[in-house]
């Protein structure tokens, strides 16, 4: 009678773990996906030591089917540990599942010098140990992803506070100097700060200067043209200015309407203008003007 | 029953929402200042919303109708006193007022009636 499905195992892991540590690390040591420039044989060594304890523990009191039960919940956690620390090393994603998939072999190994000729049994066994060995590399794929997306939300969220400032260049005069790309979700922040500074500032010019857009399409058009028009139920008149020479062309091309705004194509020209117009509206501020 | 008051200042009307608007308070307030630009021969109004937090799309629709009668009745329109998010949300549902002439405050929305006039009979 054959010993019960995962009794081999469980006895690999805990009785020749020093043996199956150095055989795993070795493996991983002549990989071809081992990246040596970003992490020193030393801290692979003592990382996979940690794993292969943690399995050992979580083997021995939990289902070795599924590892989601409580008793896997440190190896779980060491393992996002370890896909965060490697995704902000710069391990591409399949040479950090690798890191747990190179475990298969030093297993399979043992495994069929226990069993011997016992082809069934060793089939059982080794199906039993791909499935466990599957489930934590599919899962240190998966933390590996989620520690990319928080570092790419995160540069997202900085990139939309330093993009959007609005300066004061004069007296009723405002500018705000996009740069970068305008999405929905820029607009709605952008607009919102314009609004807020108008308020502020009882300004009643906005130049709005895309010199820094790198391309504007329908969607960024209509962008421009809502934020244009919320300043106009404000009382500011907007000017857009930074137009360059493609930019015009592609705006014509694309049949994009800016004929109700008043457009520059230099960001001085566009200061020009707003400058005559505060004068001519507020004659009583001709004192300030140069 | 709760009117929107309507104030005359030489020959303009001064229009100030201070409570919130509802749609009859809006369709009264349609009816009343009509009635008060032609019996006092007004030549611009000033609708102060500086105290409206909120606006749907039917009250977006009443200002620029006001303003359109007001038109067609030979008065000027300033908005006056939009707030930011008023001003959002009117562009968010295509309603940019056009053809109303806006102001910051009350103050800018008197000199931009006041300049019309002076240009009407200089």
């Amino acid at each position: 009678m054959a010993p019960a499905a995962g009794q081999t195992l469980r006895k690999i892991l805990t009785q020749s773990q020093k043996e199956l540590l150095n055989d795993w690390v070795k493996a991983q040591l002549s990989a071809s996906s081992l990246r040596s420039d970003l992490m020193k044989e030393g801290e692979l060594r003592e990382q996979s030591r940690e794993f292969l304890s943690l399995v050992q523990v979580a083997a021995e009191g939990g289902s070795l089917i599924q590892p989601d039960g409580s008793h896997w919940a440190a190896a779980r956690e060491f393992l996002a540990r370890v896909s965060r620390s490697r995704a902000q090393q710069g391990f591409s994603p399949s040479e950090t599942a690798t890191f747990v998939f190179s475990l298969k072999q030093p297993l399979f190994t043992r495994l069929r010098a226990e069993f011997g000729q016992d082809a069934q049994a060793l089939a059982d066994e080794v199906w039993l140990t791909t499935e466990l060995v599957d489930r934590l590399g599919l899962f240190t794929a998966e933390a590996f992803l989620k520690g990319r997306e928080e570092i790419i939300q995160r540069q997202q969220r900085e990139m939309m506070e330093l993009s959007t400032p609005v300066v004061q260049l004069w007296d009723n005069i405002l500018a705000l100097p996009l740069i970068g790309t305008l999405d929905s979700e820029r607009t709605q922040v952008v607009m919102e700060s314009l609004l807020q500074k108008i308020v502020e500032t009882g300004a009643s010019i906005s130049i709005i200067d895309i010199t820094g857009v790198p391309t504007v399409d329908t969607l960024v058009a209509q962008h421009l043209l809502k934020t244009v028009s919320a300043a106009r139920l404000m009382g500011a008149d907007c000017i857009i200015s930074g137009i360059r020479p493609q930019i015009a062309q592609t705006i014509v091309h694309l049949g994009v309407n800016l004929s109700e705004v008043t457009t520059k194509a230099s960001f001085a020209d566009a200061f020009a203008v707003a400058l005559k117009r505060t004068q001519a509206k507020l004659p009583q501020q001709l004192g300030a003007m140069p | 029953m709760e009117k929107i008051p309507i104030l005359k200042m030489g020959r303009f009307l001064l229009v100030t929402v201070q409570v919130d608007m509802h749609d009859q308070l809006a369709m009264q307030l349609q009816e009343d200042l009509t009635e008060r630009i032609v019996a006092a021969r007004a030549r611009g109004v000033l609708i102060d919303i500086s105290s409206l937090e909120v606006v749907d799309s039917f009250i977006g629709r009443m200002i620029s109708n006001i303003a359109a009668m007001a038109r067609v009745l030979d008065a000027e329109t300033v908005v006056v006193g939009i707030q930011p998010a008023v001003a959002v949300t009117l562009v968010e549902l295509g309603l940019s007022l056009e053809g109303v002439r806006t102001a910051l405050n009350v103050d800018r929305g008197m000199v931009l009636l006041q300049e019309r006039l002076i240009a009407e009979q200089g």
